[in-house]
């Protein structure tokens, strides 16, 4: 015989310890969606934190004289002179004029104060406008990075000199453009507009963007088509046999084959044995559109499953053919589910880099493609770029372009959500 | 023509061909009222738009993809032999003189008379064979409809023939998996066995030295090139085991909270959040892991005195860590959630508390398929690249402290392959007997994981 009132004691005793442990056991729990929540939290408010003020650029406002001796001489408005003038002088006279300085290496300081690329901003708005020839007016030109930083605020104006990138003399100077409101930040529109570029104030995204455009446009246009052929075939029509036993272990290999192994065989097979152009959109689609079939077809698949067999039933009853029964009932019943399965397909192209790598859209590229057969680059990787690069600017406009992309990848699942609670039916 | 004129003046035809082919089976049908048309006007009229544009389509694709190869053979084989016989890669370098002088664009260096006439020839060949594709395909489209629309009968079975094409084009669709993983064997392969004529399987295997830089000219100094690759391996190992040291556990209890303790409110909102983290580039934890996460831990170690390199294998680890955590959750949540209630309800029924079912009834019960999760992620982590190219080392240190400079597989075959170089140097190929081990580590990890995941399911089905 057992003794009850032993056991029961015994049982009692150890409650304590018992609720204790799953007191400790459900805290852990808690703390570790905690520290995942934490996770996305560091991670958006570090890139947002870091990226936001790349969204603004920093101009200096400048007396040009627009003097008709330098940039037409001859005075009959050939816009070929106008083209070849000599702009630079234009601003580093009206720099000159502003402020006083001696020597050639604080000339030299001087001119720096402004972006390189000022000669051809002065020489778009002479062409544009060639009656401002021989005038004097206030042109708001784009400032050199480093001051765009100062101005921003992330170069230490306390520290001693040896120990910034930027002189106690510049310093002087832009004070004295604050003191006068001739420095100004405006919404950074080169940034979202322009290529990429050496100098961190004229790079921007647009190439990229376009980049990714032509990219995604090749593999949405090749993918989803396939994707859902495949599925078809597999859900629909294929008979269970060894043939397509080996066709679903693959898709389901493919789905977990590393990225950069794509990469590899867009390089061997895309680029070296079929000679295609290295660089161009079109190679990466080639490779993206291999990369997402296997998740547009298992959620093609998905989809299909879902369509109850009455339907098909019913088809099949009032005398179509299977085919027929297929594509006119059941295929647009599941395509919310495939298009939703296809959109989250794009948002993984979008995102990826590492095989791109290997076809050469790493390349350094200004202008910006017009076509999928044009060399471009592809938003990620422009960011992985500008992350290796040295200058603070290109850090900041790295942040900027993640916060672009991370905008384009939740706007694509936001549609995929609402695709889905919008066509969702319950059968 | 370009290419894009012939496409479009196929789609003319193949649009003609079908309304001439729907057209006639009405007439045909009319002549004769007592025969029923056997299928739709439609599929007559799309039984003749196939015959219309898939040979031509064929024969314009077989053509745009051979014709390069083709052309340049002539071209070389017409070249002086003095040319011919020079090594594949200097041969290379007049092929392409060759046909940028033809293109008009920048030629290297001083064009001679015999790249000019070879650029002329060239040029001639192109033209020709454009010419002749344009015709052949066009010719093709016409007389394809015409064979078609003269098959057209009442008795014809247009729909049944019709449907056979459709239902082949799904064939082949469905086969590109198939063709997909033949590709990347056969591609990655060929490279590797070319490799490994160089350079030993085993002194790849099993050497402990990698410095892939060869020597360019005999006389330089320390770049012989060494291909040892365990350094890479135990580098790949270690940032791995970091990664599933933080994602493990951290994925596996967050996955437990969520189905077994949390209302459905909390499950409702924190869930999403989560799966942002799946939905995150890899570029983008790269950026982070470099710039936020290795200046961190580098400047904390040194509070404590601890020497901690800026690309130590603890940042690209923790990063690749918190990418798998949503991974590992929701493969362990499916599971968990498929262990039958009955289970827990008897442990329950003896007295057990929530913690203690779940320790020892629910995780006992779902181990194997959480193994099979855990086993995929480890695939994952193997394979990442972003994180580790941006965030880890590129000198091979053999070494399993994770405050150390380590590099990866991946990482070398990023850099062995970026940027411009000849394509049978041992350099570039050893990226490729990598990408092979890569390859096959993977898909081993992967059919295992497949294969103790389905087990597990049937098991309670």
């Amino acid at each position: 015989m057992i003794d009850t009132t032993d056991t029961v004691t015994l049982v009692k005793q150890s409650l304590a310890k018992r609720y204790a442990a799953e007191r400790r056991f459900r805290r852990i729990g808690l703390a570790a969606i905690l520290v995942g929540i934490a996770f996305v939290l560091v991670l958006f408010t570090s890139i947002v934190s870091k990226g936001y003020t790349a969204f603004l650029q920093t101009q200096i406002s400048l007396e040009i004289n627009f003097d008709a001796e330098v940039i037409d001489p001859q005075g009959n408005r050939d816009p070929e002179t106008i083209a070849q003038a000599d702009f630079a002088k234009l601003y580093k006279d009206a720099l000159k004029a502003r402020f006083e300085v001696t020597g050639r290496s604080e000339r030299r300081e001087l001119y720096n104060l402004v972006s390189n690329g000022t000669p051809y901003t002065l020489r778009d708005l002479v062409v544009a406008n060639p009656d401002l020839i021989g005038t004097t007016g206030r042109v708001w030109i784009i400032a050199d990075d480093e001051i765009d930083m100062l101005v921003k605020g992330y170069i230490d104006r306390d520290l001693p000199e040896s120990d910034r990138r930027i002189s106690d003399r510049t310093i002087g100077w832009v004070e004295q453009l604050e003191a006068s409101e001739d420095i100004r930040t405006t919404f950074n529109w080169t940034f979202l507009t322009a290529g990429d570029s050496r100098e961190p104030e004229q790079a921007g995204i647009g190439g990229a963007v376009m980049g990714s455009f032509y990219t995604l446009m090749v593999t949405l246009v090749l993918s989803f088509p396939i994707g859902v052929a495949a599925a078809i075939y597999l859900e629909e029509f294929a008979p269970r046999n060894q043939f397509t036993d080996l066709i679903e272990v693959n898709i389901n290999n493919l789905a977990a084959v590393p990225s950069i192994v794509f990469g590899l065989l867009g390089l061997a097979v895309f680029l070296n044995f079929f000679g295609m152009p290295r660089s161009a959109p079109v190679v990466g689609g080639l490779v993206l559109t291999l990369m997402t079939l296997p998740t547009i077809i298992i959620a093609s698949r998905a989809a299909l499953k879902s369509v109850p067999p009455s339907i098909r039933d019913a088809a099949l009853g009032i005398g179509a053919s299977r085919v027929q029964s297929v594509f006119h009932h059941v295929l647009p019943q599941a395509m919310p589910g495939m298009m939703t399965g296809t959109i989250i397909g794009m948002a993984q192209a979008l995102g990826e880099s590492a095989p791109l790598l290997m076809i050469g859209m790493i390349a350094f590229i200004v202008e910006i493609p017009s076509g999928p057969f044009d060399p471009a680059t592809v938003l990620p990787v422009q960011i992985y770029l500008w992350a290796d690069s040295p200058e603070r600017a290109f850090l900041e406009r790295s942040s900027a372009a993640i916060m672009v992309l991370l905008t384009f990848l939740i706007a694509m699942n936001a549609l995929a959500v609402v695709l889905r609670k919008r066509f969702e039916k319950r059968w | 023509m370009s290419t894009y004129i012939i496409i479009l003046m196929l789609l003319g035809l193949t649009a003609f061909a079908y309304h001439r082919g729907r057209k006639r089976a009405l007439a045909v049908s009319s002549l004769k009222p007592a025969e029923r048309l056997h299928s739709l006007p439609h599929y007559y009229g799309a039984w003749a738009a196939i015959w219309c544009s898939l040979p031509a389509l064929l024969v314009l694709g077989a053509w745009l993809a051979l014709q390069g190869t083709v052309i340049t053979e002539l071209v070389i084989s017409d070249l002086p032999a003095s040319v011919r016989e020079l090594p594949e890669g200097r041969l290379g370098l007049v092929v392409n003189d060759i046909r940028n002088h033809a293109e008009g664009s920048i030629t290297s260096g001083e064009v001679s008379a015999e790249i000019e006439a070879a650029a002329e020839h060239y040029a001639r060949l192109k033209g020709i064979s454009r010419m002749a594709m344009s015709v052949l395909v066009l010719v093709l489209a016409v007389v394809g409809s015409l064979v078609a629309l003269r098959f057209i009968a009442p008795h014809f079975r247009a729909r049944n023939t019709v449907e056979w094409v459709i239902r082949a084009v799904l064939i082949i669709c469905s086969s590109i998996a198939i063709i997909t993983t033949i590709g990347i064997v056969l591609s990655v392969l060929f490279e590797a066995v070319r490799f490994f004529e160089k350079v030993p399987v085993t002194e790849f295997l099993f050497g402990t030295n990698w410095s892939p830089q060869t020597a360019i000219r005999e006389d330089q100094v320390g770049s012989t090139g060494a291909f040892g690759a365990v350094p890479l391996f135990a580098g790949t190992l270690l940032i791995s085991s970091i990664a599933m040291l933080a994602a493990v556990p951290i994925g596996l209890m967050s996955a437990i909270y969520l189905s077994e303790y949390a209302g459905p409110k909390l499950r409702a909102s924190a869930k999403p959040v989560l799966e942002i983290l799946a939905g995150i580039p890899t570029v983008v934890y790269g950026f982070f892991a470099a710039l936020t996460v290795a200046p961190f831990i580098r400047d904390s170690g040194s509070l404590v005195g601890l020497e901690v390199s800026s690309e130590s294998a603890l940042a690209a680890g923790l990063v690749m860590g918190v990418m798998i955590i949503p991974f590992v959750s929701s493969l362990s949540d499916d599971v968990i959630n498929a262990v039958p209630q009955s289970l827990r309800d008897a442990s329950y029924g003896v007295g057990a508390t929530r913690s203690e079912t779940i320790r020892q009834v629910v995780l006992p019960a779902a181990l194997p398929g959480i193994a099979g999760g855990v086993l995929l992620a480890v695939s994952r982590a193997i394979g990442e690249t972003m994180i580790v190219v941006m965030a880890a080392g590129l000198a091979a240190n053999l070494t399993a402290n994770p405050l150390e400079s380590v590099t990866t597989v991946t990482v070398q075959i990023v850099t062995l392959l970026v940027g411009d170089q000849e394509f049978d140097s041992p350099k570039t190929l050893a990226a490729f007997a990598l990408g092979l081990t890569l390859f096959l580590v993977t898909l081993a990890l992967n059919v295992i994981a497949l294969h103790i995941v389905r087990k597990y399911r049937e098991q309670y089905d």
